[in-house]
C-alpha cells in the first residue's frame, strides 16, 4: 500500500513538471520560431524609425545601467547597515520594508515614480524610467547583500577584529570579500529582472522611435516599444515586436546563465 | 612573573540574569602556558574572551572587576577594561592576539593573510613586511608547505594548515599574549599534534592561555590549569598538581571522567 501511494505521488509530481515544463518549452519555441523568422542582423544597425531596433536595445542597457549605478550602492550599503551595523527593531523594519518592496507589483512602483517625477517635472523622461527601474532593483540587492554576508561566519568577523582592525575595515576588506560571489550573483538577477520589465517603464520614460542619449526626454525602450509595436496592426511591426522580443529574452538568459556560471565556479 | 593579571572578574551576557563568571581571579604566566578546563557552560571561553576585550562586538554585556595587562615598556599593569577608544582597542589587540576553534583564513592569499595585521599595525616597507611575513611562516612551521604558492588562496590550504596560518597571521604582528579558543577542536589528530608542538614552541616567545575540552590536551601542553565549574573557579595550580593532586573534590571528579 505505502508502495502504491509512493508510485502514485511520484508520478503526480512528475506530471506536474512535465506540464510546467511544456508550458515553458511552448512559450520558448513560439518565441525561438517567430523571433527567428522576423530576426536579422540590420536589427542592430538601424533604428525603430527605419524598422530597426538599435535605438531600443542601447537604451535599454543605459536605463538598466543607470538603474543600476544608482540601485547597487543604495541597495548594497543598506544590505551591509541591517546585517553589520543595524541592531533590534529598525535593522528589521527595513528589513520587512524591504521585502514588502520586492513584491510591490511594479505597475504601482511605475505610478509612483510618475507622480514623482514625471508630473513635477512636465513630461516623461530617461531620468524617471532610470529611478523606476533603481526602485525596483534596491530591495533585491539589499536582500541579497543581506543574506549573502549572514552566511559569513561569525569567526571571520572576530579573527579581523582580533587582528587589530576596525569594524569597517573588517567589512571591507574580509566580510565582503567572503560573500563577494554570492553578493554579484544577486546584482546580476537583479539586473536582469529589471531589464525586462515594461510596467515600471510605461508612463515613466516611456519609449522613444529615434536613438537618443539625452536622457530628460521620452526615451527609447525595447520592452515599451515590443507592447506598442504588438498593439499595432500592421503585420510588420508584430513581427518586429516579435524579434525584439527574442532578443530580450536571449539577454535576460545570458545574463542569467552568467550569474549561474560565476556561481558554479566559486563553489 | 604575571603578564595578565584577572582580578574579580565577573561577567553577565547582554539579556541574561545570571552571571557567566563570578568573581574570578587568576594570573596569567609569563612564557607559561595556561589551560582552562572545565565542562560545557563553565565560562572558560567566556573568559578567554574577554582578554582581549572581543565581546565589545556585542553590545549589552555588563562586567565587573579588573583584567590587568603588563606594560612591557612601563613595567606597569594596566586595566584593560577601561580601553574605551578605537586605537586603543587596536593596541590591545595587537598585543593580545587569538585563534579560534574554526580555522578562520580570510578570503585573500596566503601572504596577504600572514600581512593582514602587519598591514594594520601601519608596516607598508615591502622588505620588511616580506620578512615578517617569512618568520611567521616559518614560526609556525608552515613555510616549507607554503613557500612557493604565498600569492595563492589561502581557502585551498587543508584544515590543518589553515590553522597554522592562523597562528602564523596572530604570531606575525609579535603579540605579548595569543588566547587559543579550544584550537585544535576541529582537527584530526596528526594535524591537531602539529599545532600542540607549535604551541608549547610559542611560549618562548609569548604567554599563552588556551582554553580546551581535552583534558590530555591541558596535561600534556600545559604548565598551569585553571578548573571552572558553573562560572566558578574551582581550582588553579600547576598543571602537574591539578591532574595528580587535585585539592577540590570537583576537580579531582571532572579530571577523573565522572561528570563533564
Amino acid at each position: 500500500m505505502r508502495l502504491l501511494v509512493n508510485k502514485i505521488f511520484l508520478a503526480l509530481s512528475i506530471l506536474s513538471a512535465l506540464i510546467g515544463l511544456a508550458f515553458l518549452g511552448w512559450i520558448l519555441a513560439t518565441l525561438f520560431l517567430k523571433g527567428l523568422s522576423s530576426f536579422h542582423f540590420s536589427l542592430f544597425l538601424d533604428d525603430l524609425v527605419d524598422g530597426g531596433l538599435r535605438n531600443l536595445i542601447v537604451g535599454q542597457m543605459i536605463l538598466a545601467g543607470i538603474a543600476s549605478l544608482i540601485g547597487i550602492p543604495l541597495g548594497m550599503t543598506a544590505g551591509i547597515y541591517i546585517q553589520e551595523y543595524g541592531q533590534g527593531r529598525y535593522a528589521s523594519l527595513i528589513r520587512d520594508l524591504s521585502d514588502i518592496m520586492m513584491s510591490a507589483p511594479s505597475i504601482v512602483i511605475g505610478a509612483f515614480v510618475y507622480a514623482l517625477i514625471v508630473v513635477p517635472t512636465g513630461g516623461t523622461s530617461g531620468w524617471a524610467g532610470a529611478v523606476a527601474l533603481a526602485i525596483m532593483m534596491i530591495p533585491v540587492v539589499i536582500n541579497t547583500t543581506d543574506s549573502m554576508l549572514s552566511l559569513v561566519p561569525r569567526e571571520l568577523r572576530e579573527a579581523g577584529i582580533a587582528l587589530g582592525a576596525s569594524k569597517y575595515k573588517v567589512i571591507i576588506d574580509i566580510v565582503i570579500k567572503a560573500a563577494k560571489v554570492g553578493i554579484m550573483t544577486g546584482i546580476l538577477l537583479a539586473f536582469a529582472r529589471i531589464i525586462g520589465e515594461t510596467a515600471p517603464l510605461l508612463f515613466t520614460s516611456e519609449t522613444s522611435n529615434y536613438f537618443s542619449l539625452n536622457l530628460s526626454e521620452s526615451f527609447p525602450s525595447l520592452t515599451v516599444s515590443i507592447y506598442d509595436l504588438a498593439n499595432e496592426p500592421e503585420e510588420s511591426s508584430r513581427d518586429l515586436a516579435w524579434a525584439a522580443s527574442f532578443i530580450l529574452t536571449v539577454m535576460v538568459l545570458i545574463i542569467n546563465l552568467t550569474g549561474r556560471f560565476i556561481t558554479r565556479n566559486k563553489k | 612573573m604575571s603578564v595578565m593579571k584577572i582580578k574579580k572578574f565577573s561577567f553577565t551576557y547582554a539579556g541574561v540574569d545570571h552571571p557567566s563568571l563570578k568573581s574570578i581571579t587568576l594570573p596569567i604566566e609569563k612564557n607559561k602556558i595556561t589551560a582552562l578546563i572545565g565542562p560545557s557552560g563553565c565560562g572558560k571561553s567566556t573568559l578567554l574572551r574577554s582578554m582581549n576585550r572581543i565581546h565589545d562586538l556585542y553590545p549589552g554585556n555588563k562586567y565587573d572587576g579588573k583584567i590587568e595587562l603588563l606594560n612591557e615598556e612601563t613595567g606597569k599593569f594596566e586595566n584593560i577594561l577601561e580601553i574605551k577608544k578605537e586605537n586603543e582597542f587596536i593596541k590591545l589587540r595587537q598585543k593580545v592576539g587569538m585563534i579560534f576553534q574554526k580555522p578562520t583564513p580570510f578570503p585573500m592569499s596566503i601572504f596577504d593573510n600572514v600581512a593582514y595585521g602587519l598591514r594594520i599595525a601601519g608596516i607598508k616597507n615591502k622588505t620588511e613586511l616580506k620578512d615578517r611575513v617569512e618568520t611567521a611562516l616559518k614560526g609556525s612551521a608552515l613555510w616549507k608547505e607554503v613557500h612557493d604558492r604565498l600569492d595563492k588562496s589561502a581557502m585551498g590550504l587543508s584544515g590543518g594548515q589553515q590553522q597554522r596560518l592562523c597562528i602564523a597571521r596572530a604570531v606575525a604582528v609579535k603579540p605579548e599574549v595569543l588566547l587559543f579558543d579550544e584550537p585544535t577542536s576541529a582537527l584530526d589528530p596528526i594535524s591537531t599534534g602539529a599545532i600542540e608542538e607549535l604551541i608549547v614552541e610559542l611560549k618562548n616567545d609569548v604567554s599563552i592561555a588556551i582554553v580546551t575540552h581535552n583534558m590530555q590536551q591541558a596535561s600534556r601542553i600545559s604548565d598551569y590549569t585553571a578548573f571552572m565549574y558553573l562560572g566558578d573557579l574551582i581550582e588553579y595550580d600547576k598543571t602537574e598538581n591539578i591532574f595528580l593532586n587535585p585539592k577540590e573534590k570537583q576537580t579531582e571528579d571532572y579530571i577523573t571522567g565522572r561528570f563533564g
